[in-house]
């Protein structure tokens, strides 16, 4: 077997476990949660008769581990049932859900990682200098900005001040593309200014670290132009670190938006998990953090993994 | 035109204020008789309902975990859904009236044990049905059901018998109740075909509008249903709910025209939302009110010194002004205000006296140990502040209160209805009875002071099946010294609804029944531009 294969095999089997290790946290962790469901769901107004009853009717009264491998048996069959609260089928609201969050973080992603990146050279090169100094500026003061804040900012700039844009960014299967990008112009802006600033420093960095060596020396005395001497000699050498971290930034923006999320009312996931929270409706709590582990796991693989393919001496082990 | 007039007339228009009130008003402003006549006669004009049109609101308490089932209708975005599609027998009018809608006549007899509803004919359903008498009674039927975990059990449980005969339903009730057609008002009770036995989410009923996108948490939207029997409402062509929980947001979207109309406003802006253009802040006084509660019939508490010196340590002024933002009224520990029918307004007010209430503090002989009062941020707006005023104040009459704030999470489960002291709010009934008998009968699932009081119980039965008026007050306001005087409630504050709308929105009423209009705002509000 080549030897990049079964690095990916062993890695994804590692992930798969650790997935297995993480359905185990999570249950434990929402089984652990103050509150039952049933008072949560019926909330101030509930009777005891049909708290009992409800209890009844969610399976409550089973012990805890035997709910759990049921619920992991349908999770292998891609089964996550039904959610305790309003009957409505987990699978279905979580896709549709989950293509909101994946547009979402497309968007910002499409317009950040080449910014960033770009930004990155551009800084590189002219270390030192004032267009270096403006841009890690800028990026470094959007960074340290909470999201919220930014959002807000945003959205008083762009809906009173200037009002361009719609501040609540719901979208809904049946609106063109078009009107969609519209609807989410104020969080993808938000999201780029949150995530730019690692990326393009991680970025400046790498490029950084590898001008010192004897071969970009050499590059600048054959007499090629400094952007040209990055981009062919510099970049190549530093990609893998830059992978890795335009993938976190990635996991970030799929699973780490629940705040920006609920300040633009933008129907993902995040809110959609918030809100089950709040009601200790488990299933779908445990779906959600089901699916947010895996992307996180499975962007950290691809990472590794791309790492190791543009690094020609991990590629090639003697 | 002045501010002043403009005002007057609008208000005259809207039906707020008298024909002759106007009048006397208007010539005080120096304005002819001839010229306020024509002045009302074309405000009026412009108050005729506009058709047509997508008219949206924007608000808070809506999640993804709703359902369209009017039994578990919890909070506000439900509740709002559920009266678009929706049609009870009766609605309660802004004035505390029966306005008559599925049932178009309600007789009872004498003793108020039997009640005949006539079911109004050739009315349909969503789905073409035509609503009998049976639809009405198997509705009910349903919510007797505790596996429907209906929010209604506790009004449909007094019913022992239910007929259905031609387009007449007949209730027996095992005891007298006079209340019981504002009771089929709750707005748990909406008809179903069939009474929603097969599929109780299925949002089809005899409601204005049709259900056509039900996103719950997100968005909720409805069309016209076009054989809707009554055309004096539902003047939009469409009507949608956007939830929005954020505060911020919400008001972001009405200012930016993306919503006509939003509830919840956070007291704490109102003063710098009434100065934006073209939009207006509406606050309504309505039943709802926030509480400290105190178990009965647990130390310190069953002590009725202690209960008294609590609530004459507590500054009701001063909560109305820093934690309403003086949109809201004072409490005076009973349950009922002026929005109630038969209301007794003569019961003295009660007044904070820091040097009284360390009196009867010493009188009950507590130990001096702090007493433990417990709050959340979700116990009701401001908890946590008011919590903490009430320990200011009642230090100043020698009370050590010790506020500790709990998670909003498991509050309702862990700590409401199971420690002794904490914070808590009521939206109130629309009638005594059904307030009295949710929470402070002896035998209440919900009396969440303890309070066992066998005079009260027998007064609140024996009221409950009086038919005059007369009596029935003064019996309410025996019920109202006695909780005022014994009870474990603290009730220092009524909070007003507080909305804020367009400037386009037109048909807007006051009603202290419910948020936006008893949800009933989306129905009979119109867009004039």
């Amino acid at each position: 077997m080549h030897p990049i294969l079964r690095l990916v095999v062993q890695r994804i089997a590692l992930g798969l476990l650790l997935l297995l290790a993480v359905s185990v946290l999570i249950y434990a962790g929402t089984e652990a949660l103050p509150g039952d469901v049933a008072q949560a769901i019926l909330g101030q107004s509930a009777t005891p008769e049909a708290l009992a009853n409800l209890r009844e009717a969610l399976g409550l009264n089973q012990p805890g581990y035997v709910r759990y491998f049921n619920w992991l048996g349908g999770v292998l069959t891609g089964d996550f049932g039904k959610a305790l609260t309003n009957g409505q089928d987990i699978g279905q609201a979580i896709a549709q859900r989950l293509g909101n969050t994946l547009f979402l973080a497309g968007c910002a992603a499409a317009i950040s990682v080449p910014l960033a990146v770009g930004l990155g050279l551009v800084a590189a090169r002219y270390n030192g200098r004032w267009p270096d100094k403006v841009i890690s500026g800028i990026t470094l003061s959007t960074i340290s900005l909470p999201e919220f804040v930014a959002a807000y900012f945003v959205i008083y700039l762009l809906t009173q001040v200037f009002p361009i844009f719609q501040p609540v960014a719901m979208v809904f299967p049946g609106m063109g593309f078009w009107e969609k990008l519209q609807a989410v112009a104020l969080p993808v802006l938000v999201l780029v200014l949150v995530v730019l600033a690692h990326m393009m420093r991680m970025t400046r960095a790498a490029i950084l670290n590898v001008m010192q060596s004897a071969y970009i020396e050499t590059a600048e005395l054959k007499g090629l132009s400094p952007m040209r001497v990055i981009w062919r000699h510099a970049l190549p050498n530093a990609v893998a670190p830059i992978i890795s971290v335009v993938v976190i930034n990635l996991a970030y923006l799929v699973v780490g938006v629940v705040v920006v999320e609920v300040v633009f009312g933008y129907n993902a996931l995040g809110q959609y998990l918030v809100d089950h929270v709040a009601k200790r409706d488990l299933p779908v709590v445990q779906a959600v953090g089901l699916i947010f582990a895996a992307v996180y796991i499975g962007l950290n693989i691809l990472a590794d993994v791309l790492s190791i393919i543009a690094n020609p001496r991990l590629r090639h082990p003697k | 035109m002045n501010d002043e007039l403009h005002y007057i007339v609008k208000r005259a228009a809207k039906g707020l204020m008298s024909r002759r009130e106007f009048m006397g008003r208007a010539s005080a402003l120096g304005v002819s008789a001839v010229m306020a006549n024509a002045l009302l006669a074309s405000a009026v004009r412009a108050e005729e309902p506009v058709k047509g049109g997508v008219l949206r609101a924007g608000m808070a308490g809506g999640e993804s975990t709703n359902s369209l089932d009017p039994a578990l209708a919890a909070s506000e975005v439900p509740f709002m859904v559920n009266m678009i599609w929706g049609e009870m027998l009766v609605d309660v009018t802004p004035k505390g009236e029966i306005d008559y809608r599925l049932a178009e006549e309600i007789s009872s007899n004498a003793d108020a044990t039997e009640w005949k509803f006539k079911i109004r004919k050739g009315v349909e359903f969503h789905n073409g049905q035509t609503v009998t008498a049976e639809d009405v009674v198997a509705t009910l039927k349903r919510h007797t059901d505790e596996k429907a975990q209906s929010g209604a059990l506790g009004i449909v449980q007094g019913i022992s018998e239910m007929i259905a005969e031609g387009d007449m339903v007949t209730l027996k009730l095992a005891s007298g109740n006079a209340d019981l057609p504002f009771l089929m008002g709750d707005y748990h009770l909406i008809i179903q075909p069939g009474g929603g036995v097969d599929n109780p989410a299925a949002g089809i009923g005899a409601g204005p509008y049709k259900v056509v996108d039900n996103e719950p948490g997100v968005r909720h939207t409805f069309e016209k249903f076009a054989n809707y029997w009554d055309p004096s409402i539902g003047h939009a062509d469409q009507v949608e709910i956007l939830v929005i929980n954020d505060n911020n947001l919400r008001t972001a979207a009405l200012q930016a025209g993306q919503v006509h109309m939003i509830n919840r406003v956070d007291p704490k802006i109102v003063e710098l939302l009434k100065g934006v253009p073209g939009i207006s802040v509406e606050a309504v006084a309505g039943r709802g009110h926030y509480v400290f509660i105190m178990h009965c019939d647990k130390a310190p508490f069953d002590n009725n010194d202690l209960r008294m010196a609590l609530k004459l340590a507590i500054n009701r002024e001063e909560m109305v002004e820093k934690i309403l933002g003086g949109l809201g009224t004072v409490g005076n520990d009973f349950p009922i205000n002026a929005a109630y029918p038969l209301f007794d307004d003569t019961i003295e007010q009660r007044k904070y006296d820091p040097a009284a209430a360390a009196e009867l503090y010493k009188k009950s002989g507590h130990d001096g140990s702090p007493i433990v009062l417990r709050t959340a941020p979700g116990a009701f707006p401001g908890a946590v502040e008011a919590a903490q005023l009430f320990q200011q104040s009642a230090a100043a009459a020698g009370i050590p209160l010790e506020v500790k704030v709990e998670p909003d999470d498991g509050y309702w489960s862990d700590v409401w209805n199971v420690q002794p002291f904490c914070a808590s709010y009521w939206g109130g009934r629309p009638v005594q009875d059904q307030m009295y008998s949710t929470a402070y009968l002896s035998t209440a699932d919900w009396n969440d002071t303890k309070f066992k009081n066998a005079e009260f119980d027998e007064l609140l039965l024996k009221a409950r099946a009086e038919l005059d008026a007369t009596k029935r007050k003064e019996e309410y306001s025996k019920m109202a010294h006695i909780l005022r005087d014994e009870g474990g409630l603290i009730l220092p504050m009524f909070n007003d609804f507080v909305e804020a709308k367009r400037a386009e929105v037109g048909g807007w009423v006051q009603d202290p029944n419910g948020e936006l209009m008893n949800g009933r705002a989306l129905v009979k509000c119109w867009l004039t531009a």
